[in-house]
């Protein structure tokens, strides 16, 4: 009886002991994610999340990295900062995650910040705006270009065009707030002089006003400080006011959503963005031109359309993140953390990252492109 | 000069807009003394109805029919729940249900057209015409003559047809109305009618120029109800004119002042008003009720 008792005991000892050898060998690296999968920024969040999926189920299939499968936690932050600082806490003591991607609007992801510095966790951020990562911030890391390079782009195109005078309008967002101060502070270096300076309020339906009173102060160009469905109204009402001087509008407008909501006006209209939603026309020498292409005919595979310049971001995050496992070999939150700060001449959608102590970017404005809508779509200006 | 009548128009065609919700605020105000918060709904029903009618297929006209008919449907559904409750709840009951009834209309809108922005096209082209150095889209003076028009009718319809007749004197009285014969169920299920017959309408004018979400309904509906303070609670032509007044204050004040603070003039108009003419510019000051 005695040794009955004992047998059965080794015996669950040892199935206990080489379950938990296995597990060791392949449990999978947990990725922790939040994207605002709705709210405001549901344009943002959704495409980061059909991304982040098609990502990993990818990876998956070719081995995951180094053998081990990797699991993605997912959880939808609503575009508010509030539900985002409540993710993190449970991404991290409760889910026990690796490493974060997410954090689709700027709003989600300073809330998180503090408590990644905190905890010492490795967060790659896929939002805009240039204060997540100015100053540099130990742990977090991004992959949208700023909206201070969009409107350095945007400045040299009006400059090429001959241009001088440049008429702000911007939303009351935080991100339009943004960018109408980096315009501002830009504006002495290009030798741009800024001669109108208007707003609108969220969710007004017209714009004449605020563009009748730039056409008065003769612009050559108006710089749209906003995104989503206002771009759309500006643009109308541009075309209704037959202004002269060319719309451009930023990073956050990028998306076939502009194109359709303008109907028919959006045409001349520039934007700035990566190449992926020009793809067509990225010649094979670009060094983003592989990486966009494989990315932009699984994504069309997996979901019949066609990605936005988002699920780029959410792409190249998720890219960064597994790279630096990858080049880590472990999941040690140190290692993996310089491991990301260390990345070289890792092509992405977004241009070639090149992290270091100083940049938590690596990317360089002349990897963000000017294109033109024409023929109702978006082509890249040389 | 071309300035100023171009940003004339920008307020003019946009406070037609808010003076139709200013309208069914006034009329359900009017007969039931409820400040009915899902107004605003009933343009996002209009837009994202049309819409969705369209998405599936519809011709353009079906699919704002079928708008149309949702929102009434639903002003409809709004008005039995509230006038059922108006028996045994106070009036501030009624006003929070209003408001939870605009949540939940919100809510569907999510649920069946996503977060997504839609337009529609509209009949009248979408061609700017030019009017010396002014431009002005179809669609604006088709909404400015519509409003017009409908405030013009229902005015009429109050004053000279019996039905219209019976429910002011029910709404000044409903205890002596009821006497005389009057069904108050009707009236209330004819205001809620009315009500959401122009929020629908707004959505489908407003639709083809701006672009409408599930949430558009709430902007609408503060600007509206500032609207309909500023005319005087209760009166259709003070609702109209109030929306107008509305809107041609925010467009001067953007286009001369500061377009920062656009939204701003609609709640110190409110404010303003509440201070100093509480019955509204265009409101009668009538004796108080006991």
């Amino acid at each position: 009886m005695f040794r009955k008792t004992l047998k059965s005991i080794i015996l669950c000892a040892v199935a206990f002991a080489s379950t938990n050898l296995h597990s060791q060998s392949s449990s999978p690296i947990k990725i922790g994610a939040f994207v605002a999968r709705t709210g405001q920024a549901s344009f943002l969040g959704e495409p980061a999340k059909k991304t982040l999926e098609l990502f990993v189920a990818d990876l998956n299939k070719a081995g995951g990295i180094k053998g081990r499968p990797v699991e993605l936690i997912l959880y939808d932050s609503k575009t508010s900062a509030k539900d985002a600082a409540e993710i993190i806490r449970r991404l991290v003591d409760q889910d026990k995650v690796d490493l974060i991607v997410g954090g689709t609007s700027t709003g989600e992801t300073m809330a998180v910040v503090p408590f990644v510095e905190e905890s010492r966790i490795p967060f790659v951020s896929l939002a805009g705006a240039t204060i997540i990562v100015d100053p540099v911030k130990k742990y977090v890391f991004k992959t949208p270009h700023t909206d201070r390079m969009s409107v350095e782009r945007i400045y040299k195109s009006v400059k090429a065009d001959k241009g001088t005078r440049v008429a702000i309008l911007s939303g009351a967002g935080g991100y339009d707030q943004s960018c109408r101060k980096h315009a501002k502070d830009l504006a002495p270096a290009y030798a741009i002089q800024l001669v109108s300076d208007e707003q609108h309020g969220t969710g007004d339906t017209d714009v004449t006003v605020q563009l009748t009173n730039i056409r008065s102060a003769r612009a050559d160009a108006i710089l749209y400080c906003g995104f989503g469905a206002p771009s759309a109204i500006v643009a109308k009402n541009h075309k209704q006011l037959k202004l002269a001087a060319r719309l451009y509008m930023t990073v956050g407008v990028a998306s076939k959503a502009y194109i359709e909501g303008a109907e028919g006006a959006a045409e001349g209209s520039r934007v700035t963005s990566a190449p992926i939603i020009a793809y067509k026309d990225l010649p094979p020498s670009d060094p983003s031109y592989a990486v966009t292409r494989k990315f932009v005919e699984s994504y069309l595979a997996a979901y019949k359309e066609e990605p936005s310049g988002f699920a780029g971001n959410a792409y190249d995050g998720i890219l960064l993140a597994t790279e630096a496992l990858k080049a880590a070999g472990t999941t040690d939150k140190e290692k993996v953390r310089a491991a990301l700060e260390n990345l070289k001449n890792v092509p992405g959608i977004n241009g070639v990252y090149n992290m270091s102590p100083t940049d938590h970017l690596g990317i360089t404005a002349d990897s963000l492109r000017i294109m033109e809508v024409k023929g109702k779509e978006f082509r890249l200006i040389p | 000069m071309v300035d100023f009548a171009q940003f004339l128009i920008a307020g003019l065609s946009q406070g037609a807009i808010y003076g139709l919700v200013a309208i069914g605020f006034s009329v359900i105000f009017r007969a039931t003394h409820i400040v009915n918060f899902a107004q605003g709904e009933f343009v996002m029903i209009g837009g994202l109805g049309t819409a969705g009618g369209i998405a599936l297929g519809l011709p353009p006209l079906l699919a704002a029919l079928m708008a149309v008919l949702v929102g009434v449907v639903a002003a409809l559904a709004l008005d039995r729940i509230v006038v059922r409750l108006a028996q045994a709840a106070p009036i501030i009951l009624l006003v929070i249900v209003t408001i939870g009834a605009s949540v939940a209309m919100r809510g569907a809108a999510q649920v069946a057209w996503g977060r997504n922005f839609y337009s529609i096209p509209t009949f009248v082209g979408s061609d700017p015409i030019q009017i010396g150095e002014v431009t002005v889209m179809p669609q604006a003076i088709l909404i400015l003559f519509v409003a017009l028009a409908i405030a013009a009718a229902l005015d009429v319809f109050f004053r000279r047809s019996r039905f219209g007749k019976a429910m002011v004197a029910a709404a000044i009285n409903p205890v002596a109305a009821s006497l005389m014969g009057i069904e108050l169920k009707h009236v209330y299920a004819v205001t809620f009618l009315i009500a959401g017959l122009l929020g629908t309408i707004a959505g489908l004018l407003i639709t083809p120029l701006a672009l409408i979400q599930f949430e558009s309904g709430l902007m609408f509906g503060l600007k509206g109800f500032a609207a309909a303070i500023v005319g005087g609670l209760g009166s259709v032509m003070g609702a109209i004119l109030g929306g107008l007044l509305l809107g041609v204050a925010e467009a001067l004040n953007a286009g001369y002042v500061s377009s920062a603070y656009k939204d701003a003039i609609a709640f110190m108009l409110l404010v303003g008003v509440l201070l100093l003419k509480p019955e509204g510019f265009f409101g009668r000051s009538g004796g108080k009720r006991v």
